[in-house]
């Protein structure tokens, strides 16, 4: 089929009008050519012969009549071995290699290709000829890293295909072809390592969508322990700006048990990818005992990189997960943030003067964030093994102001809501995550009758400290008082946590579990008490000598000393000693 | 061949509408008029009617007057010889030197692909202890003063530039005051350093939307010099004057507004400006300092608001001192601990303590009785904002650290302080 081809009839902005000879389809992707420069661009929205097309690229120097060429594809990434470890932009060009070739900034029109063409993949066999597959099937295998990664039949082909030939065993680029098969009508296919797929459409090739239950683990004590998030789960982080979102994903990033970490900069600064860029390939996973990069995608369109490729990133970055979840490994995706992803459909819709809704968000907002959390999930696949691919966005709301239509769209949709606030980050209180304000509707690893008494003792320390504020200290009752002063030690010593401390950084679950175990025994307890402070004494020297313990390795002898510390201190003045 | 046109459609605002044909997106154009020239940028093109927006704003413009296609889109000249001299928002010399047009430079050019920066790790010294020791300045960041209009933000900004050892500094006022032009150039010769600032000059007289290339002419320059190897830093006073121009060119073009007027993009076209901050490697660097006034001492204003969720930290400046609260600086980690070993000590300790004070102070304000520890730290917050967050205090960051530890000794016992004891037995003062 011959291309299509149009011309410029109108430009402001990142938005052009381009009149079109013939069929074109929605999101179909063309090229605007303007001497040299051949700019990327995405149909956002078809009138008779024109088309509403964004450009990818700045729009500087684009003249009425110039030619825009169509592709007769929708906006696509690569699907193949060699994505792990990348930093791409937002429609997936490599950076590091755009660097190589382009030097210190990003050369306007220029692309390469998202995999790469010269290295080499010991592909395995795993069909013979003869056999009858279907998209998604298991074609062969390939190492990828410490990975199996499975060459499919690709996703998009539909109905039944039987192979006709397979390459032996060897060393392959990811565009040679290692199989041919035959569909229906008897046309024969070749299948090379990679094949392209639309970002806007989900990968569903799965058998069913099953309910999120098993924790992902980010040993993180507040998510883990009061508000957990679940493998093929969705959560939202919204918070002021300098409340701690980045960092929060950043140390999620790097502690998540996932076998996959998808990071999406996605119009933030680009001064934090570069932290994550050059440190994770320094940082030994300790699971694997590989670098953390081996793990890890970067897709990065951060701030004053275009905005369309920002509206795009997003969709890059989710289907670059469903892909590595079709081999049944946990996927967990982390978006920062999701509202600057909402800003650019806001600009977009603005240029396309549609009507507006709240603070002038498209109206269709709503349903384009939910449409995006969908693609997480717990699946089974056509083999019968799980995967998953779970979701998590910072919200960056006007003002701090929680009453916005992104943070409000998104809270309708996860399943766990982690609210920072400038009253914690500005104490200092780090992760800033509120825990009267935040919830959770996965389950945790520890027993949840025990977190709901946890759980109350922080709202009735935060009355008594409320009722304080009022009547003073002078005016409140001991008892009330040693409320007040437990629920401040339950946040001291195990909702706040040293992101940048080796140990404290980073709790497993059972060392979650022993030690929430102990604090809970701590909060049952009853104590004599002389008078206040005697009783802010003992709190705070138990506090700091429990924040010691939190520093140190619960393998060394020195934690056991510590622990004994702890205990003759509290047995000192607790009145039922067997209760503990 | 360059095209011109004499019959000008509409004007409205400060945008202009001609019918002209092989125009580019973003090109400049020369306007005549009975009052002078004045140049006008592209800003929409449909078939072949354009939009241009008048960088000396419509008044006096008439249907007939000359339109004149230029055929380039903005550039700004390039070179030593800028050193010393001042220049208008439209990149022409408003001081009495000569032209300069050679080696010219397109403004507003691609950004820098992050797998290129580094990670930023050069303290600067301001001398300020607020600064230096509670929320480091760092090479290529990003960091704006919010401040309450009054407040002595610009000698703050000058004091800064006057201290900070840079190469060269790139000074681009917005909406400026005349005066406050003049306080800047006598600092800047006070101190010596005139001969290596580039003026990039739009005072409020002059037309509101020849400020809006003014960010973009000096990050264009400084980012020059950098390349060069220079390390640069670029002022920017005041941005809630250039997001205003933003909202009135957005007003006019008849965009939906987002917030209290400000358009949707605000966003993007703030950070397309802070985001030229970098660390070259193997070359020189660009930090940028702004002040963003604050309209009614508001943060959640939407101009302060998105510029905190783009720069890295902000200064807030309140009652002429950088207020602890609401100050930060996100790349201090990267330098305080490579300073002294009781720096993160210090910073960390003196600031909780300050917290307690200010409790202290609302409990003593709603009339509860004060005890021992209460009028302890009465005497700290007293000392801690005389001795440290004075803008009159003026001293080195080790000196500051010092004076830390003195007024820690003059108001707590050691273990009253939470400070770590084997920082105490170091740097606790010896006669107390
Ligand atoms: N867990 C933490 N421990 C210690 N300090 C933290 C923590 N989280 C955040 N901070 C401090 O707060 C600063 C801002 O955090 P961060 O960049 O994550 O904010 P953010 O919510 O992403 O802001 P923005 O919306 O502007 O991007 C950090 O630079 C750091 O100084
Ligand atoms: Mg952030």
């Amino acid at each position: 089929m011959s291309k299509n081809t149009g011309k410029i009839t109108g430009i402001a902005g990142n938005m052009m009008t381009v009149a079109v000879d013939g069929n074109i389809m929605q999101n179909e992707i063309g090229y605007a050519i303007t001497g040299e420069e051949r700019l990327k661009a995405e149909v956002v929205k078809i009138q008779g012969d024109k088309a509403f097309m964004q450009v990818f690229e700045s729009t500087k120097g684009l003249k009425i009549g110039d030619p825009v060429e169509f592709a007769d594809e929708m906006l696509s990434v690569e699907l193949g071995p060699g994505i792990l470890g990348m930093v791409y932009d937002g429609l997936q060009n490599p950076l590091n290699e755009l660097a190589k070739e382009h030097g210190f900034f990003l050369k306007r029109g220029a692309i390469i290709e998202a995999l790469d063409r010269k290295r080499q993949w010991a592909f395995e066999p795993l069909a013979k000829v003869g056999d009858v597959l279907q998209a998604a099937d298991k074609i062969g295998m390939v190492k990828e890293g410490i990975f199996d990664h499975p060459i499919f039949l690709p996703f998009h082909f539909m109905g039944d295909y039987e192979i006709t030939w397979v390459k032996e065993a060897g060393q392959y680029t990811v565009d040679s072809t290692i199989a041919k098969a035959r569909d229906n009508q008897g046309e024969e296919h070749e299948i090379k390592m990679y094949f392209n797929w639309p970002v806007k459409i989900a990968i569903k090739n799965y058998r069913d969508k099953k309910v999120p239950t098993e924790p992902l683990v980010t040993q993180t004590r507040i998510i883990d322990t009061f508000f957990p998030i679940a493998k093929g789960g969705t959560y939202c982080i919204p918070g002021p700006f300098g409340a701690g979102k980045t960092v929060l994903q950043q140390v999620t990033s790097r502690f998540a048990r996932a076998d996959i970490v998808i990071i999406a900069a996605c119009g933030e600064r680009a001064g934090e990818v570069v932290e994550t860029l050059r440190e994770f390939p320094e940082i030994t996973d300790p699971r694997t005992g590989r670098s953390l990069m081996e793990r890890t995608i970067i897709i990065c369109n951060t701030s004053s990189m275009p905005v369309a490729a920002r509206e795009s990133s997003v969709y890059t970055a989710v289907t670059l997960g469903e892909y590595y979840r079709q081999m049944g490994l946990d996927v967990l995706l982390l978006a920062d943030s999701t509202s600057r992803w909402a800003q650019a459909m806001r600009e977009l819709s603005g240029r396309l003067e549609e009507i507006p809704g709240e603070e002038a968000f498209p109206a269709y907002l709503e349903s384009r964030i939910a449409q995006f959390y969908e693609r997480a999930g717990l699946v089974e696949l056509n083999d019968g093994k799980e995967g998953s691919l779970t979701i998590g966005g910072t919200v960056s709301p006007a003002g701090g102001n929680f009453e916005e239509p992104v943070t409000q769209s998104t809270l309708k949709v996860v399943g766990a809501f982690h609210g920072l606030s400038r009253e914690r980050s500005n104490a200092r209180r780090f992760p800033a995550i509120h825990p009267l304000d935040s919830w959770s509707k996965y389950t945790s690893f520890i027993n949840n009758d025990i977190i709901k008494k946890a759980h109350n003792f922080l709202s009735r320390g935060n009355e008594v400290h409320q009722m304080m504020m009022v009547v003073g200290e002078d005016g409140t009752s001991i008892d009330d008082f040693v409320v007040y002063l437990k629920s401040e030690f339950l946040d001291n010593v195990f909702l706040q946590q040293n992101s940048f401390d080796e140990v404290d950084g980073a709790t497993s679950p059972e060392r979650q579990e022993y030690v929430f175990n102990k604090i809970r025994k701590i909060l049952d307890a009853e104590f004599s008490f002389s008078d206040k402070k005697d009783a802010r004494d003992f709190f705070n020297n138990l506090r700091s000598k429990f924040i010691d313990l939190n520093y140190i390795d619960m393998e060394s002898d020195k934690f056991k000393i510590q622990e004994d510390e702890i205990n003759n201190l509290i047995k000192g003045k607790v009145k039922h000693a067997e209760s503990l | 061949m360059q095209k011109v046109y004499n019959k000008i459609l509409s004007v409205s605002g400060n945008v202009i509408t001609v019918k002209a044909t092989d125009v580019a997106y973003e090109e400049l154009a020369e306007i005549t008029t009975r009052r002078g020239k004045s140049l006008a940028q592209v800003i929409k093109l449909d078939n072949d009617l354009v939009s241009l927006q008048v960088f000396a704003g419509s008044q006096g413009i008439a249907t007939d007057d000359e339109v004149r296609f230029l055929g380039n889109p903005m550039r700004v000249t390039f070179s030593d010889d800028m050193l010393g001299r001042v220049f208008n928002g439209s990149g022409v010399p408003r001081d009495k030197g000569p032209e300069l047009a050679d080696s010219l430079i397109e403004i507003a050019g691609p950004s820098v692909n992050p797998a290129k920066r580094i990670i930023p790790e050069n303290m600067i010294r301001t001398n300020i202890p607020m600064i230096d020791v509670f929320n480091s300045l760092v090479r290529s960041q990003k960091l704006p003063i919010f401040s309450v209009s009054g407040e002595p933000y610009n000698e703050l900004l000058a004091r800064i530039a006057m201290q900070a050892e840079v190469d060269t500094i790139i000074l681009g006022g917005i909406g400026l005051k005349y005066d406050e032009y003049m306080y800047f150039k006598n600092e800047l010769e006070k101190g010596g350093a005139l001969d290596r600032t580039v003026f990039f000059m739009h005072t409020a007289s002059d037309p509101i939307v020849e400020g809006l290339m003014v960010p973009d002419l000096s990050l264009a320059v400084a980012e020059k010099f950098a390349l060069a190897g220079k390390d640069v830093l670029v002022l920017l006073t005041d941005m809630t004057n250039f997001a205003d121009s933003l909202k009135e060119i957005a007003i006019t073009m008849e965009q939906v507004p987002s917030n209290r007027g400000y358009p949707g993009d605000l966003y993007s076209q703030l950070a397309a400006r802070y985001e030229k901050a970098v660390d070259f490697e193997g070359a020189g660097s660009v930090t940028l300092l702004a002040v963003t006034t604050m309209p009614g001492d508001d943060v959640t204003h939407p101009v302060p608001d998105n510029t905190g969720y783009i720069t890295e930290g902000q200064f807030y400046l309140k009652n002429g001192r950088i207020e602890p609260f609401g100050s930060l600086s996100r790349l201090k980690q990267q330098v305080n601990s490579k300073t002294r070993a009781d720096h993160r000590a210090i910073m960390d300790g003196m600031i909780q303590l300050y917290a307690e004070f200010k409790e202290t102070e609302e409990k003593k304000s709603m009339g509860f009785r004060m005890n021992e520890w209460d009028q302890k730290m009465l005497k700290y917050g007293e000392m801690f904002e005389s001795g440290m967050m004075s803008l009159e205090v003026n001293i080195p960051l080790e000196q500051a650290l010092d004076r830390g530890w003195e007024i820690l000794a003059d108001c707590f016992k050691p273990e009253e302080t939470g400070l770590k004891s084997d920082l105490i037995k170091q740097f606790w003062p010896k006669d107390k």
